[in-house]
C-alpha cells in the first residue's frame, strides 16, 4: 500500500538517495540486525551445534567408543554426565553424537534437496517426456512404504554410512521432487522466464537465477521439516539394526540403550532426546523467520 | 419490489440523499506501519444518481467504493469519518446489520467477473443466491426474475444462459451476468468497480449500454469507478476526481468535461492528445509471409498472415483479444514455430524455432510485455535485470557493465540510485521503463511491444509512449506495437494492421486506415472506442440501430 508514495511515473530523484551499491555483506547484516530474538536464538543454537560437531575430537574429554568406567556411573566427578550401559562417557558420546547424527541428517537432507529439487525444476521447465519419465519414476518409488523400502535396500547394499545417506536421500527426494516441481510450475509460466528463454539462456541459468529464488520459501520450510524427519528415520533404522552401527555414537540409539535408567529417576537418557528437540526447535525458529522475511519482501 | 413501475418514467429523477460520506479516512498497513490511503473524502449521492469516481491507481477509488458498503479490505481499516446510508451509519452499525444490507440494498460489481464467479456453479444459481438467502422470493420466482434481468441486459439466449458455467460464456456476458446478480434484490445502490476495464472495446460498448439502461430503468443509484474518462463521461451524472486519497474536484459531467478547474484534471484530459506525424516506410526489416500457426492440433490461431515492418518505423497491430495479435508475436520470436509461411528478418529467413536461432539473432529482436509485474523477476534487482543482457550478449563485466547500465538508466530517464531496488519497490510505470531498458540493453533492431501500456494509468501511459517515440528517433529502432487501444495507435504508429479472428483484415499507412471508408470490422472497432463526448454512447447506439449490419461482430 505504498503506491501513493510514487504513483507519478515522472522520474524524480529518489526520495532517499542510496549511497552507492549496497554490498552483499552489508545487506545480510541489515537483515540480521532486524531479526527477532527467536531467530537469534535459533541461529546461535545451530551455530553451537556446528561448533560442537566440528570440534568433537578436541572438546570431548574421552574417546567416542572406549570403555572408560563401569556401567551406569552417576553424574559428577570423573564423568560429568555419568557413563552408559557399557561404561562409555556420556558427555563424550553426546558430543560425538552431534557430529554423527546431525552431520548425517544434514548431508542426507542436502542431498535429497539437490536431487529432488534439481530434477523437479528440470521437469517443470522442460515438461514433455522428461517430466513424464521422472514423474512416473517418483510414483513408483513413493508407492512402496519408505521404511520398508529403506530396510530392503540397506540389507541388499549393506548398511555403511554412505549407503545410509544415499538410500534415505533418494527416498526422501521423491517428496522434494513433487513439491519443487509443483511450485516451479507456477513460476515457469511467468513472462520473465519467457524473457530469459528469448534471450537464449540455458537451462541451469533459468533454474538457478530465474526460478529458484522465487520458490525458496516453500523449499526452505520443507527443508526444516525434512531435516527433522530424517532424524526419525535414522533412529528407526538404528533401532532395527540397519542404521548407524553400534560403537558409533548416535542420539537415537543412545536414548534406546539407556532408556531403562528413567525408571530409576535418572534423566540421562533424556539428554540425547533433548539435544534432538532443541535442534529441531532452533531449526524451525530460523525457518519461520526466513519465511516471514521472504513473504514480506513484496511490500 | 415495485421498482419496475418506476422504470416507465424513463427520465431519471433525483430524489433525496441516499448515501452521505463525511471526512472518510482509511489507512492501510505496510511493514507494520499504518499509512493513510484515503484522507478526508466527502461524498453525497442522491437516489437514482450515478456518480463517477476517477483517478489513477492508488488514488483510493476502489477503497472508497468498498467503504460505501462499510467494508475495508484486509490490511486496511477505516480510521475516521462517517458513512451514512439511508439514515444508517454503516461504520457504527453491527456486523449483522451491515451483512443484511449488502447484497440486498447495496450491491457490488467487481472488475474481473471471471475471478468473482465460482467456477463450480451455474450462473443462475449464483445470480439468485443472495435473494434466496434473505428469503425474499421462492426459487421459481427468483429464477424467473433472473431470466427477465438477463433479457433486459440483452444477454444472448436469456432463457438458457443461466444454466451455463462461468467458463462457458464470454467475458462481456459474464460481466452482464454479474450486473444481473447485483440487480436481483433491486438494491438502492450499486458500486461498479471498473466493470469494463478488462474487456475489449467492442464488448465494452455492449456492457456499458446494458448497465446504463438497467440502472436507469430501476432508478438505482450507482458509484461508477474507472480510470477511463471517456467511459465515465457516458455513465455518470456527476464526476469526482481523486488523487492521493483526496478529492481534487467534483462537478456535473458536462461541466467537468468542458471546463475543468484544477490543473491536475486538465492534465488528465490532455493525455489523449498525444500524436505523431506518420512517416512513409522504407526498406523492410521484418517480413512475416503467409504465416499459419496453431497451438497443438487445435483450431488455427493465425491463417495466412502477412505483415511487413519497415526499418525505423512503428507498425501497430490492432484487434480484440483472441484475434491472434499475441500469437503473431510468439511466432516472430520463435516461441511458436509456424505451420506454414516464413519470417524474413534483414533479408534472411529466420529459423522457425527458438532453439535453432543463434544468440545474435535473438539479440536483434527483443520483447516488452504487457504486465511489468510478471515480466520482471521479483527476486532480481534492477542491476541484475539490466546487467544480464549486457553481460550475455556483449560480454561486458565490472566497470564497463556498470557504465552501460548507467547509460541505459539515463536513456529511460531514471536515476542511477534505482539500480539496487527490487521490482516491488518501483511503481508500475517505473517497472515498465526497466523492461524497456532490458530490451535496449541488447541493442536490438526490432522491439515487439505487447500491449505495453494497457496495464498503466493514462498519465503514466503518456510518459511511456513519449519515451518509446524518443528512443525510436534517437536509436532508429523499429517497433511492432500490439495493442487494442486505438488512442495509442493514433499516438505512435506509422502503419496499422487490423486483425480479426486470426486474419489480417486491413493493412496500410495510419492515415489511410483511420480515414473512411472502412471495411466493416475496422468500422466496428473504430466506432467502439469511447470518446470524451457525453452523448457519444447514445449517438452510437442510435446509429447502430439504424444500420444493424455493423453490429454483427459485436455481440460476443
Amino acid at each position: 500500500m505504498t503506491e501513493s508514495a510514487h504513483t507519478s511515473d515522472r522520474p524524480v530523484a529518489a526520495a532517499q538517495p542510496l549511497p552507492g551499491r549496497r554490498s552483499r555483506r552489508a545487506r545480510v547484516w541489515r537483515v540480521l540486525r532486524k531479526a527477532p530474538p527467536t531467530a537469534w536464538f535459533g541461529l546461535i543454537v545451530i551455530g553451537l551445534y556446528l561448533f560442537v560437531a566440528v570440534g568433537a575430537p578436541w572438546l570431548a574429554p574421552y574417546p567416542e567408543s572406549e570403555l572408560v568406567g563401569g556401567a551406569f556411573e552417576p553424574w559428577g566427578g570423573q564423568f560429568l554426565l555419568g557413563t552408559d550401559q557399557l561404561g562409555r562417557d556420556m558427555l563424550s558420546r553426546l558430543i560425538y553424537g552431534a557430529r554423527n547424527t546431525v552431520g548425517i541428517a544434514f548431508l542426507t537432507t542436502m542431498l535429497s534437496f539437490l536431487l529432488g529439487g534439481g530434477l523437479g525444476l528440470m521437469a517443470a521447465i522442460s515438461g514433455g517426456w522428461l517430466d513424464q519419465v521422472l514423474g512416473r519414476a517418483v510414483d513408483v518409488l513413493m508407492s512402496i512404504p519408505q521404511l520398508i523400502f529403506a530396510l530392503v535396500l540397506l540389507s541388499i547394499l549393506g548398511s555403511s554410512i554412505v549407503n545410509l545417506i544415499v538410500v534415505i536421500a533418494v527416498l526422501d527426494s521423491t517428496r522434494v521432487f513433487r513439491l519443487s516441481r509443483s511450485v516451479a510450475q507456477g513460476v515457469v509460466v511467468m513472462d520473465y522466464v519467457e524473457a530469459a528463454r528469448l534471450r537464449g539462456e540455458k537451462l541451469p541459468w533459468i533454474m538457478r537465477r530465474e526460478i529458484l529464488p522465487n520458490i525458496m520459501p516453500p523449499l526452505v520450510a520443507e527443508f526444516g521439516l525434512r531435516f527433522c524427519f530424517v532424524f526419525l528415520t535414522i533412529s528407526a533404522l538404528s533401532f532395527l539394526g540397519l542404521g548407524i552401527k553400534p560403537p558409533t555414537a548416535d542420539w537415537g540409539s543412545m536414548v534406546r540403550d539407556n532408556a531403562a535408567l528413567i525408571t530409576y529417576g535418572d534423566v540421562t537418557p533424556l539428554l540425547p532426546a533433548g539435544a534432538i528437540a532443541l535442534l529441531t526447535v532452533a531449526v524451525n525458529f530460523v525457518v519461520d523467520w526466513f519465511l516471514h522475511k521472504t513473504s514480506g519482501l513484496r511490500e | 419490489m415495485n421498482e419496475t413501475a418506476k422504470s416507465s418514467r424513463g427520465a431519471r429523477t433525483k430524489g433525496d440523499v441516499l448515501l452521505e460520506i463525511r471526512n472518510l479516512q482509511i489507512e492501510g498497513e505496510s511493514d507494520e506501519v499504518w499509512q493513510p490511503i484515503v484522507r478526508g473524502v466527502d461524498l453525497t449521492l442522491k437516489r437514482g444518481e450515478v456518480l463517477g469516481l476517477i483517478g489513477e491507481s492508488g488514488a483510493g477509488k476502489s477503497t472508497i467504493g468498498l467503504a460505501a458498503m462499510g467494508y475495508a479490505r484486509g490490511g486496511c481499516r477505516i480510521s475516521g469519518g462517517s458513512v451514512v446510508f439511508d439514515g444508517i451509519d454503516l461504520l457504527t452499525a453491527s456486523d449483522e446489520t451491515r451483512r443484511k444490507l449488502r447484497g440486498t440494498r447495496i450491491a457490488y460489481v467487481a472488475q474481473s467477473a471471471a475471478a468473482s464467479f465460482n467456477p463450480a456453479h451455474r450462473l443462475l444459481e449464483q445470480t439468485i443466491e443472495a435473494e434466496l438467502r434473505e428469503g425474499f422470493r421462492t426459487k421459481a420466482e427468483a429464477e424467473k426474475d433472473a431470466i427477465e434481468l438477463y433479457h433486459r441486459l440483452r444477454l444472448p439466449n436469456p432463457e438458457e444462459i443461466g444454466f451455463r458455467y462461468p467458463h462457458q460464456v464470454s467475458g462481456g456476458q459474464l460481466q452482464r451476468a454479474m450486473t444481473a446478480m447485483a440487480m436481483t434484490c433491486r438494491p438502492d445502490l450499486i458500486i461498479f468497480d471498473e466493470p469494463t476495464t478488462a474487456l475489449d472495446v467492442t464488448t465494452q460498448v455492449e456492457v456499458l449500454a446494458a448497465i446504463r439502461d438497467i440502472v436507469e430503468q430501476f432508478h438505482t443509484a450507482a458509484i461508477y469507478i474507472t480510470h477511463d474518462l471517456a467511459v465515465v463521461a457516458q455513465m455518470a451524472d456527476r464526476i469526482k476526481v481523486l488523487r492521493y486519497g483526496k478529492s481534487v474536484e467534483e462537478a456535473p459531467t458536462r461541466e467537468m468535461l468542458t471546463s475543468p478547474r484544477e490543473e491536475y484534471t486538465r492534465s488528465l484530459w490532455s493525455v489523449r492528445k498525444l500524436g505523431k506525424q506518420e512517416q512513409p516506410g522504407g526498406e523492410p526489416i521484418l517480413q512475416v509471409k503467409n504465416v499459419t500457426a496453431a497451438y497443438g492440433n487445435a483450431v488455427r490461431v493465425l491463417s495466412d498472415v502477412t505483415v511487413t515492418v519497415p526499418r525505423g518505423r512503428t507498425v501497430a497491430v490492432v484487434g480484440e483479444s483472441g484475434s491472434g495479435k499475441s500469437t503473431l508475436a510468439r511466432v516472430i520470436t520463435g516461441l511458436l514455430p509456424p505451420i506454414e509461411g516464413q519470417i524474413i528478418f534483414n533479408g534472411k529467413a529466420l529459423p522457425r524455432a527458438l532453439k535453432e536461432r543463434n544468440a545474435d539473432t535473438l539479440r536483434r529482436i527483443q520483447m516488452i510485455y504487457q504486465m511489468p509485474d510478471t515480466a520482471l523477476n521479483p527476486r532480481q534487482t534492477v542491476y541484475e535485470v539490466i546487467g544480464r543482457p549486457i553481460e550475455f550478449y556483449r560480454g561486458l563485466t565490472g566497470a564497463k557493465k556498470e557504465a552501460r547500465i548507467s547509460e541505459l538508466m539515463k536513456l529511460i530517464e531514471m536515476d542511477d540510485s534505482y539500480v539496487d531496488r527490487f521490482p516491488g519497490e518501483l511503481s508500475g510505470g517505473q517497472k515498465q521503463r526497466i523492461c524497456i531498458a532490458r530490451a535496449l540493453a541488447a541493442e536490438p533492431e526490432l522491439i515487439i511491444c505487447d500491449e505495453v501500456t494497457s496495464a498503466l494509468d493514462q498519465i503514466v501511459q503518456e510518459g511511456i509512449l513519449q519515451l518509446l517515440m524518443r528512443l525510436q528517433r534517437e536509436l532508429g529502432v523499429s517497433y511492432l506495437f500490439i495493442t487494442h487501444d486505438i488512442a495509442t495507435v493514433r499516438a505512435i504508429s506509422d502503419e496499422i494492421v487490423v486483425m480479426f479472428q486470426g486474419r489480417v483484415v486491413q493493412q496500410g499507412p495510419k492515415t489511410q486506415v483511420l480515414s473512411p471508408p472502412h471495411p466493416p470490422y475496422t468500422e466496428l472497432l473504430l466506432s467502439s472506442v469511447p470518446e470524451m463526448d457525453p452523448d457519444w454512447l447514445t449517438n452510437l447506439l442510435a446509429r447502430r440501430k439504424a444500420q444493424p449490419e455493423a453490429m454483427k461482430a459485436g455481440d460476443r
